[in-house]
């Protein structure tokens, strides 16, 4: 098989000449403990086919019903994207031939979605936001697992058979659908990568999925096209299948951009037709060409009823919506009082979590920002690891914390506390008690070491009971050397100052 | 009036794996424009304040606790299996259509 690559215009080239419009489709597993249509636990990993019905095998005779809880989720998911609810929705069978879809038909809703018309607005790393409008959120079923065998090492190309896993078939599916994301300009892949990252978050917040992007519980397919100007009807559009990372779906928009840019350039015009994605280049390549809607026939899933929410139980479902997490992070960005810049760095750092549970075990938010937004996002860095994979608890940052404002350590002491949490050797205190890292705060050695300082500067001493305080600076210094910086250096000027006179 | 072709009717079978002769073909478009011309003596009458209907029973909100129940042992899942290995379903190759 021959795939003709066609030259690519440079990115900035392309968006320079081109608008690009895109579109995303987002399919997201609800972390139901059943399936959608029937009583088949799911969770990930099982043993194969371990998790079946008749239902979820399309066994003839065998009916489905309606999981109660994953429509709960779908209208969550509904409300947070501040879609509306419909009174009243129907299933339908979209009907296609393909081995992980056992019943020849995937049970999914068509003209009649559970949640329409919402809107998320997205934060860029910078601050910028853009609004990205939902068309539709609609329930439908996950398909198996095809494991392809033979040809090379498991590539879907050159297989001999393929095999199959039906744990998923059945596994309850929300996918939203944007309307045509327009004005995003250059910063499309940006965009497009902000958006399936809000919706993750929003996800999470919710509690109706673990959404791992690694184990596919959230997957996103990323619509292109390009036109003239943006007063310019639509182009011919693409769609990239299931790319499943956040930086895949940036690569994805931005690859497409500069393809379709080299394919008008060339006055030729794009294909309509689905692509695979492909992380080992960031490239895509053409899949099968797009059947008609209508070739999946859809109709009206005879088996299942209506869904009618009452606006009651909508009301209860919004009454019960957790803050989301745009909405948290503006709270918290006033309760901490950052400056825009700082709490972006935060933010992108992945440390609001950390920050504000450091803040819950007693730290100020500046002293919670301080620690990690420094010292351990400088160690994080040397580790090449997330902030949140340190060795260290938001807990025990505000046990450091504490020990410094209580003056037992001071901020150089703290930062070999640090290293000897990190080193696994226990919790702050235990680690001060353990290295001998505390504070002399007993006065007696501290005087013996004051005495020695004033005699052996006597000059100095001159100076300060003269009047001149300035000089005394030497005599802190000299006797915080002494006592190998565990001395506390206020409670030492202060002695000094005393014994002077 | 006719208002299924034959190519239609091709069309359909095809995407529904129906493997039609020529002569099943010309029967079925005949057939299927019998059953178009009823459904459109029923459009007669019902105007578009009748909600279409996809079910006879008045029935909304049929739903099933989240709670799981046994699943089919995996001897039973691949018995019907024209064959298997490693406890999956083995199928031909896919990709010839794809």
């Amino acid at each position: 098989m021959s795939i003709t690559t066609p030259a690519l215009v440079a990115y900035d080239d392309a968006v320079r000449r081109y608008d690009p419009v895109i579109g995303i489709e987002v399919h997201v597993e609800l972390g139901t403990r059943t399936k959608m249509f029937c009583a088949a636990e799911q969770s990930f990993g099982a043993e194969p086919n371990t998790q079946t019905t008749p239902v979820s095998l399309g066994l003839p005779g065998a009916l489905p019903v309606v999981n109660g809880t994953a429509v709960e989720y779908a209208i969550r998911i509904g409300l947070a994207l501040n879609c509306q609810i419909a009174e009243s929705c129907r299933f339908a069978r979209k009907n296609y031939f393909y081995p992980d879809v056992p019943k020849n038909f995937q049970t999914s809703q068509y003209d009649e979605p559970i949640a329409f018309d919402g809107w998320l607005d997205v934060e860029l790393e910078d601050g910028t936001v853009h609004r990205v409008e939902i068309e539709r959120a609609h329930m439908e079923e996950d398909a198996g697992k095809n494991t392809h065998v033979g040809g090379s090492a498991g590539r879907i190309h050159g297989a001999e058979y393929s095999l199959v896993d039906y744990n998923r078939a059945g596994v309850p599916l929300v996918e939203i659908v944007t309307r045509p994301i327009t004005g995003a300009g250059e910063r499309a892949p940006e965009v497009a990568r902000a958006y399936v990252q809000a919706l993750r978050d929003i996800f999470r917040v919710l509690d109706v999925s673990e959404a791992r992007m690694e184990r596919g519980n959230v997957r996103a397919d990323v619509n292109l096209s390009l036109r003239a100007t943006p007063e310019s009807p639509l182009g011919t559009r693409t769609e990239t299948k299931n790319v499943n990372s956040f930086r895949s779906v940036e690569r994805a928009v931005r690859y497409e951009v500069s393809r379709q840019a080299a394919i008008l350039d060339a006055g030729e015009t794009v294909i309509q037709e689905t692509r695979h994605f492909h992380e080992e280049d960031g490239s895509t390549s053409p899949g099968r060409v797009k059947s008609d809607a209508e070739d999946y026939r859809y109709f009206p899933e005879p088996d299942l009823v209506p869904v009618a929410p009452s606006r009651e139980w909508v009301e209860e479902i919004r009454a019960t919506l957790p803050e989301l997490p745009q909405a948290r992070r503006r709270r918290l960005h006033d309760e901490w009082g950052f400056a825009d810049a700082e709490m972006r760095d935060v933010v992108n750092a992945g440390a609001l979590d950390l920050i504000e549970a450091t803040v819950a075990a007693g730290a100020t938010p500046a002293a919670a920002r301080k620690w990690w937004m420094g010292e351990l996002a400088r160690r994080a860095k040397q580790e090449e690891a997330e902030l949140a994979d340190l060795a260290i608890t938001p807990a025990q940052i505000g046990e450091l914390q504490q020990l410094v404002d209580s003056g037992r350590i001071n901020d150089k002491i703290a930062r070999q506390v640090l290293d000897g949490v990190l080193a696994g050797e226990g919790g702050p205190e235990e680690v001060v008690v353990a290295r001998g890292l505390e504070v002399v705060s007993d006065d007696g050695p501290l005087l013996e070491a004051i005495d020695a300082a004033l005699a052996a500067q006597p000059d100095i001493v001159e100076k300060v009971r003269g009047g001149n305080q300035g000089p005394v600076g030497a005599i802190i210094g000299a006797v915080m050397k002494a006592t190998k910086g565990q001395a506390d250096a206020k409670r030492v000027r202060e002695l000094v100052l005393e014994r002077i006179g | 009036m006719s208002t299924i072709s034959r190519d239609e009717v091709a069309r359909v079978a095809a995407l529904a794996r129906i493997d039609l002769r020529d002569d099943e073909v010309d029967r079925l478009a005949g057939e299927l424009d019998v059953i178009v011309d009823s459904i459109a003596r029923v459009r007669e009458v019902a105007t578009p304040d009748v909600p279409a209907t996809s079910h006879p029973l008045p029935l909304t909100n049929v739903f099933r606790e989240d709670v799981p129940a046994p699943a089919l042992p995996v001897a039973d899942v691949l018995a019907g299996a024209p064959d298997a290995q490693d406890g999956r379903f083995a199928v031909p190759q896919i990709l010839g259509e794809e």
